[in-house]
């Protein structure tokens, strides 16, 4: 099998977003970068393949150098190769999912992994965008996976509103990863040691042009506290009453 | 203007979802001088499409056939991109839910076109539309233009009004849908329902969380009495998801479910920032914890600095009263 896993980094979820001067990103002084929570679960479902069947595994990341950070940290969960795809341009989903596509489109990837969202952004688009671009098919929110390698077919679980579908597709095809799916191996010493000496291939992204712009980035209005009404359960009438008759909400 | 909505169906029922939608483009299309038009795909369905009518879009374009019972990311998005052409539409709103968030991508990416994830507010500014949607969690917000000729939207569920509606019947046009097999390369094939009588938390009106602070699962039926008294979804912290206490789809917070209902009660959660981003635009928040320089105390409209062991009982008992539930 010929699986690629696509990487990000970004601000940790400990991360006091603030808005820098441009009035239209984060102030990126003082943030922790971290691989994408839920490209980990992305990472592991590859890695559950390699383990049993015969795969190599290389794992993808848009950006600049420091995007070498993520590669490095899943190329020490296991897997053989990394690939950057050089690109400083402020894009959106479309246009990474574009520099991606441009990129696999002829390496014979067998499953490409995302992780459902990034945290930063949360448009959870670029995966299936991808699969678009390649006309490929595609399952995302993933929480189970069965993949019949003979019959290059995969049957997986989505999360959807209070249930699960159950989705049926033929290889090649994308899936993106949600928490659930399984629990990311913690790379061993001997993994971090590894990962050092594996390749990361760097390529440059093509021109692209990002069809959405951010005018404004602000805070969302600072909630004000509330009211203390008690410390037992003699507040309890209070709160009831006021969640009736002040907030309507009950 | 011309703006096509996403009616969202399961089962042959619209989603409340579909209403949002419906409604979102139909006041869009007014402030821009536009038409607006419904799309609604499935299974035996033309006889609940005219209800968008009564929502205020006053056509709808009906895609049915036995293929199209379920979701298949594949087929739905290559007849919405389809009508959306032939349209020639401006703008595509879709809600931002679990279909509709595998849906908009891929329409966006046959359209060439740029898309607003999650929006929580669409107007006109000018002669723009401005989307305003989350980021970081809902740690920031942004305001949004999208400069392709067509544009796709994804609406946040239970932000938006169905507003109120009336008895008008949308006409129906019937699509014929041609579609091969290999339309359907993903298709899904059952769906099944995991909490059965309980609403889910991106969808429920009211939220009852428990985090650490309840100290096992076995504390969480507390949770559950309460929340099924009112009616309500029952969340977690990532603490207590972490811990195995409860499954990952209910945690809340910047890597569970981001949630808008109108009143969230947390108890024995202490308010991390990641769990903070992913509730805080609730319309009302109750917090109930010991400790009284809890964060979540700087987000909450009403607190109880207690032992959620007596209070929350009490509160199942005070709800039951109020709500007629003795």
């Amino acid at each position: 099998m010929k699986l690629f896993v696509c990487v990000n980094q970004v601000p940790d979820t400990e991360t006091r977003v603030k808005v820098a001067q441009d009035g239209k990103t984060i102030d990126r002084s003082e943030i922790n970068l971290i691989l994408n929570p839920y490209d980990e679960f992305a990472v592991e479902a590859a890695l559950q393949i390699k383990d049993k069947t015969a795969s190599e595994v290389t794992f993808v990341s848009v950006g600049g150098d420091s995007n070498k950070e993520v590669i490095r940290k899943a190329l020490a969960m296991g897997g053989d190769k990394g690939m950057l795809i050089k690109s400083d341009a402020v894009g959106d989903s479309l246009t990474v999912a574009s520099s991606i596509a441009a990129a696999l489109k002829d390496t014979g990837a067998d499953i490409i992994f995302f992780g459902k969202q990034s945290i930063d952004y949360d448009s959870a688009a670029t995966g299936t965008m991808v699969a678009e671009m390649l006309g490929l098919p595609s399952a995302t929110v993933v929480v189970k996976l069965d993949l019949d390698p003979g019959a290059r077919k995969i049957t997986c679980e989505r999360e959807i509103e209070g249930g699960r579908e159950t989705v049926e597709l033929t290889l090649p095809c994308v899936i993106t990863a949600q928490k659930g799916l399984n629990d990311p191996r913690y790379p061993s010493l001997k993994g971090i040691m590894a990962a050092k000496s594996k390749p990361i291939q760097e390529i440059a992204a093509g021109p692209v042009e990002a069809f959405t712009e951010v005018v404004a980035m602000r805070k969302p209005p600072a909630k004000q506290p509330g009211r203390i009404l008690g410390s037992d359960k003699s507040a309890v009438p209070e709160l009831v009453r006021l969640l009736h008759e002040e907030a309507k909400v009950i | 203007m011309k703006i096509l909505a996403f009616a969202e169906q399961r089962g042959g029922k619209f989603k409340k979802v579909a209403f949002e939608v419906v409604h979102a483009a139909k006041k869009l299309a007014e402030e821009f001088g536009g038409e607006s038009v419904a799309l609604v795909i499935g299974k035996d369905i033309h006889d609940i499409a005219p209800q968008v009518g009564g929502y205020g879009i006053h056509k709808a374009i009906v895609a049915e056939d036995n293929r199209l019972e379920f979701y298949s990311t594949t087929a739905y998005s290559k007849i919405v991109a389809e009508v959306a052409r032939s349209l020639s539409a401006d703008v595509v709103i879709i809600s931002a839910s679990a279909m509709g968030k595998d849906l908009a991508p891929r329409v966006a990416a046959k359209l060439n076109a740029g898309m607003a994830s999650d929006c929580i507010d669409i107007r006109r500014d000018g002669e723009s539309l401005v989307a305003t949607r989350p980021v970081y969690a809902g740690k920031a917000l942004i305001d949004l233009v999208i400069k392709s000729p067509i544009g796709v939207f994804t609406l946040r569920p239970n932000v938006f009004s169905p507003g109120i509606p009336d008895a008008t019947i949308a006409s129906v046009d019937k699509l014929a849908v041609n579609l091969t097999n290999s339309d359907f390369s993903s298709k899904v094939t059952s769906v099944s329902v995991t909490k059965a009588g309980r609403p889910d938390l991106t969808e429920a009106e009211i939220i009852v969380s428990g985090g650490r602070g309840l100290g096992g699962p076995d504390n969480f039926k507390m949770i559950e009495s309460c929340a099924d008294v009112l009616g309500a979804a029952v969340g977690a912290s990532r603490a207590v998801v972490d811990a195995g206490w409860r499954p990952h789809e209910d945690q809340v917070g910047q890597t569970g479910k981001t949630v808008s209902p109108s009143l969230y009660v947390a108890v024995a959660i202490s308010g991390a920032i990641q769990h903070l981003a992913g509730m805080s635009s609730s319309k009302y928040i109750v917090a109930i914890n010991k400790d009284k320089d809890a964060p979540i105390f700087q987000v909450a409209d009403y607190g109880i600095v207690g032992d959620a062991f007596e209070i929350v009982p009490e509160l199942t008992e005070q709800m039951k009263k109020v709500l007629g539930k003795e």
